[in-house]
């Protein structure tokens, strides 16, 4: 059972994420990359509710981590305490902001993989990836709703992906599960995902011509 | 015309776009400057309160050099503010900065507005031999000199970015005492503390989704102003548009202008395409303002209200729209938009 949402990271998907998690009715924690100082006003502005602390404690706290941060900066989480944690993994490589990396643009290895290699924890599921975050914030529908839009993740430990799923729909949208998370390099910048605002119908159909997308081309 | 004495201030934007002239063909860079430059005149004529001007180094825009073209725009305009849209203080010198604006404001009788910002776009980094990783302290320290700089007092200041300064002193002097300057923000809240830190006036850049999402911004400035002492400034907003006669004809023209623009840049950051359902929705609920004189005068009066802001500036001439257009659209604006929202917002 989730009852509290760890997110690290408090730039412009962190805070949609903790607002989106506060509507849902969840206790939020966040950390900046900086002391809690630092984002406490813009949460108690931005985000009314969310608790600015320390990234060790936001872990400590927390059932469930997001990782919402600058993907580059990954090697900056503070990973004591994150052994058994859920993690979902929100992050994207971004070279605007991350720089020309390599690394994090390897066409054999998802991000959400290098990110699973990195930490302690096997139990990383990407989700709330691939959607802009201002989509995000004005998306968000009651189960049912006509237009309601889809989340993909994707993830390897079923009991983990369907925890994700649940958490996905009480954020207000309908999840879409595509596979392991290697899955998940179909989520990634410069597939016919990312970016997209779809629902459930046209998510699933703009999987089946993934491979027409540019990084769908890569792959091929 | 426009009367004078509003609360409120009306501008339009651009960043140079190369427009299709009437034999069909893009114009070249040279006349996508001088286009910028009759435009101005144009507005400076029908009472339009600012013209901004957005920095880019992409072969989409002409203008690198805003300060450039509106120094041409600065001796045949009587009124109009001349603004950047916004300067990309991070990959330039805060120095080199101070002294073109301020010898902006001297031909321009005063009416210089620097809008600093980090910009949307990074190409500004490797041109001029900056690492994408310093992006923070970069602007940091660099916005934090430039604050002494609008001092106009001799400046002593170290830091990691740039040479140490001991009792600088700059020119030339404006003669207002201070150069009219502001902070474009996109949407992180540490950019809008960091402006009210240093008691600047915001700039939203709102470039997608729901303009109310904003709101929240704006509280934040005025409660960190007010943490730091200082006197919340009035907040402004820049968003895209276009106007037309009657809807049906702006949205047939916006459509296909937009698409192309906004999938190119997003083509190299890895979004998928602009389908037509994400320009209706930008269109009936988010951040483009498109549609008859009437249509986008409501829709900046709910964004200004919302937000409480103060100023709306448009981004005009989006893509490589026909040059005959963007006259009709500013024409538009002056006319009928400006007069309505300010109706709108109250103001007779």
């Amino acid at each position: 059972m989730i009852e509290s949402v760890g997110i690290l990271g408090a730039g412009k998907l962190g805070l949609v994420l903790a607002r989106l998690a506060l509507k849902a009715g969840f206790k939020v924690n966040i950390a900046g990359s900086g002391s809690p100082d630092e984002i406490s006003l813009s949460m108690s502005v931005l985000a009314p509710g969310a608790v600015a602390m320390t990234q060790a404690d936001v872990i400590k706290q927390s059932d469930v981590i997001i990782l919402a941060l600058p993907l580059g900066k990954y090697k900056t989480i503070a990973v004591d305490g994150l052994d058994d944690k859920l993690v979902i993994d929100a992050m994207n490589y971004w070279w605007e902001v991350d720089g020309i990396r390599p690394d994090l643009d390897d066409v054999h290895k998802s991000t959400s993989e290098i990110i699973r290699d990195f930490l302690p924890t096997n139990r990383v599921v990407k989700a709330f990836s691939h959607m802009g975050y201002h989509d995000l914030l004005d998306g968000s529908r009651p189960a049912n709703s006509s237009d309601r839009k889809a989340i993909a993740l994707a993830g390897d430990n079923r009991d983990d992906v369907a925890l994700v799923e649940e958490f996905i729909d009480k954020f207000g949208f309908d999840p879409v599960y595509i596979g392991a998370l290697q899955e998940g390099i179909r989520l990634q910048p410069g597939s016919n995902l990312f970016g997209a605002n779809p629902t459930k119908k046209e998510l699933l159909e703009l999987l089946n011509h993934f491979s027409d997308s540019d990084l769908g081309k890569r792959l091929a | 015309m426009i009367k004078k004495t509003s609360k409120y201030t009306f501008g339009i934007d651009s960043f140079g776009d190369l427009a299709t002239k009437e034999d069909g063909k893009l114009t070249s860079y040279a006349e996508a400057i001088r286009l910028v430059t009759e435009e101005a005149v144009l507005a400076d004529k029908l009472g339009i309160n600012a013209i901004s001007l957005g920095e880019h180094h992409r072969e989409e825009f002409a203008i690198s050099s805003p300060e450039m073209v509106l120094a041409g725009i600065a001796t045949r305009t009587k009124n109009i503010k001349l603004a950047s849209g916004v300067t990309v203080l991070s990959s330039d010198d805060p120095v080199r900065v101070f002294e073109r604006f301020s010898t902006l404001d001297a031909l321009s009788g005063g009416r210089a507005q620097v809008i600093l910002g980090r910009g949307s776009f990074t190409e500004s980094f490797p041109l001029f031999g900056y690492d994408l990783e310093d992006y923070e302290i970069l602007f940091e320290e660099k916005i934090e000199l430039f604050a002494k700089i609008l001092e106009e007092k001799p400046v002593t200041w170290s830091g990691r970015t740039r040479a140490a300064l001991k009792d600088a002193d700059i020119f030339p002097k404006t003669e207002s005492g201070r150069l009219e300057t502001m902070v474009g923000v996109g949407g992180s809240p540490k950019s809008v503390i960091r402006a009210a830190r240093y008691n600047f006036p915001l700039m939203l850049a709102i470039i997608g989704g729901d303009p109310a999402r904003f709101a929240g911004y704006a509280e934040l400035y005025k409660r960190a102003s007010e943490e730091f002492g200082n006197t919340p400034h009035p907040i402004g907003i820049h968003s895209p548009g276009l106007i037309a006669e009657t809807n049906e004809a702006a949205f047939k023209m916006a459509w296909p202008l937009f698409k192309q623009s906004f999938d190119k840049i997003g083509r190299t950051r890895g979004w998928a395409p602009w389908t037509p359902e994400h320009f209706d929705n930008e269109v009936q609920s988010g951040s483009l303002y498109v549609g008859s004189p009437e249509t986008v005068a409501h829709k900046i009066a709910r964004a200004m209200k919302v937000v409480g802001a103060e100023r709306f500036d448009m981004v005009y001439g989006f893509g490589p729209m026909e040059v005959s257009a963007r006259k009709k659209m500013i024409e538009l604006y002056a006319n009928e938009v400006i007069p309505r929202v300010k109706e709108l917002l109250g103001e007779k």
